[in-house]
């Protein structure tokens, strides 16, 4: 039956069909602790295959296969770090959805602040040179016609 | 009147950088993550061979010796575009040519193989996926170049293609035919 709903749905809820079952993949949690750490970490893990999916979310073979290892190695009592490093050694800190700063992420940490000091910059420039063109129209009483533009 | 221009020069600026992120994009493929192995020890591995139920064939039996290694499986179409160029270039290569059955079913990669040419001299089954994870193949077809030593020398992503294998592959393989090529970093 469920087959036969499946293949009636449109392809967008089919994908969304695909998602939730991956993410409900029988694996035997011992207790729901356990269950909530899995999740959280593999919410952090990035699927290689799809890319802007995680782990948890994906259905993707090698996604399975990557969830089945981070689980047996939290059941080999492996800390978080252990198990995101063992990943990071074998795919590089692209797994990662909170890459750590380093040398080839600092303009992904630090760009946006950039841009922020670059935009205040761009103001104080135009506040200035405004205030400056105002000051020198020394009867005041009428806007330059030019700044009305803006 | 300069300040005019301002917007327009902003305009501008951000149409230079869209443009230059779509030469980027062309140029660079998104989905190919760096491997950090490179460089590295190759993983051990130890795995049936395809269709000998019996025996199995691992890094152990190619200690000290140079060897590809390519991962492919018969649902992956990029590696039906790969494999002309594996058969044709797999004897002039000269180096053990590992095949890597990555998530497959025997009996399709049976077929697949008699369909396409069978250019490796052993091919090894990884039905469940781990060892491939201490690869760090993420996608089929990738195509490893391990060194006498067991270190992973070149590692590529996606499609062997004839250029890449005459401006890389074969010149990689020529280093580590050097004596002392280096030495390991």
């Amino acid at each position: 039956m469920s087959r036969l709903r499946r293949a009636a749905l449109p392809a967008l809820l089919l994908s969304l069909f695909c998602t939730i079952a991956a993410a409900v993949q029988p694996l035997d949690f011992k207790d729901a602790a356990e269950e909530k750490r899995f999740q959280s970490l593999t919410r952090e893990l990035r699927c290689l295959v799809c890319q802007n999916q995680n782990l948890a979310d994906s259905d993707a073979g090698l996604a399975g296969d990557l969830r089945r290892e981070v689980f047996d190695q939290m059941r080999a009592g492996k800390s978080d770090a252990q198990i995101k490093d063992y990943l990071v050694a074998r795919y590089s800190q692209f797994v990662l959805y909170d890459p750590p700063l380093s040398g080839s992420t600092w303009l992904l940490w630090f760009g946006p602040l950039l841009a922020l000091l670059a935009g205040a910059g761009v103001l104080v420039v135009v506040v200035r040179r405004r205030t400056a063109a105002l000051a020198h129209k020394t009867p005041a009483a009428t806007a330059p016609r030019e700044e009305e533009d803006w | 009147m300069n300040a005019r221009l301002l917007p327009l020069a902003a305009f501008l600026l951000l149409v230079a950088l869209l443009g230059f992120g779509l030469r980027w994009n062309m140029k660079h493929d998104q989905r190919e993550v760096p491997s950090p192995l490179i460089g590295k020890a190759a993983p051990e591995f130890r795995l049936p061979v395809l269709n000998e139920a019996n025996r199995e064939f691992g890094s152990a039996d190619l200690k000290g010796k140079p060897y590809l290694l390519n991962v492919f499986g018969s649902w992956c179409p990029s590696c039906v575009d790969e494999h002309p160029v594996l058969v044709r270039y797999a004897k002039e290569l000269g180096l053990p040519l590992v095949g890597y059955n990555w998530k497959d079913d025997a009996a399709d990669a049976t077929a697949w193989l008699a369909r396409f040419g069978n250019p490796y001299d052993v091919i090894v089954a990884d039905t469940v996926g781990r060892t491939a994870i201490d690869f760090g193949v993420y996608g089929a077809p990738e195509t490893f170049l391990v060194d006498g030593d067991g270190y992973i020398r070149l590692k590529r992503i996606g499609a062997l293609t004839p250029d890449y294998v005459e401006k890389e592959l074969k010149p990689a393989i020529a280093a580590l035919r050097k004596p002392a090529a280096g030495g390991q970093p």
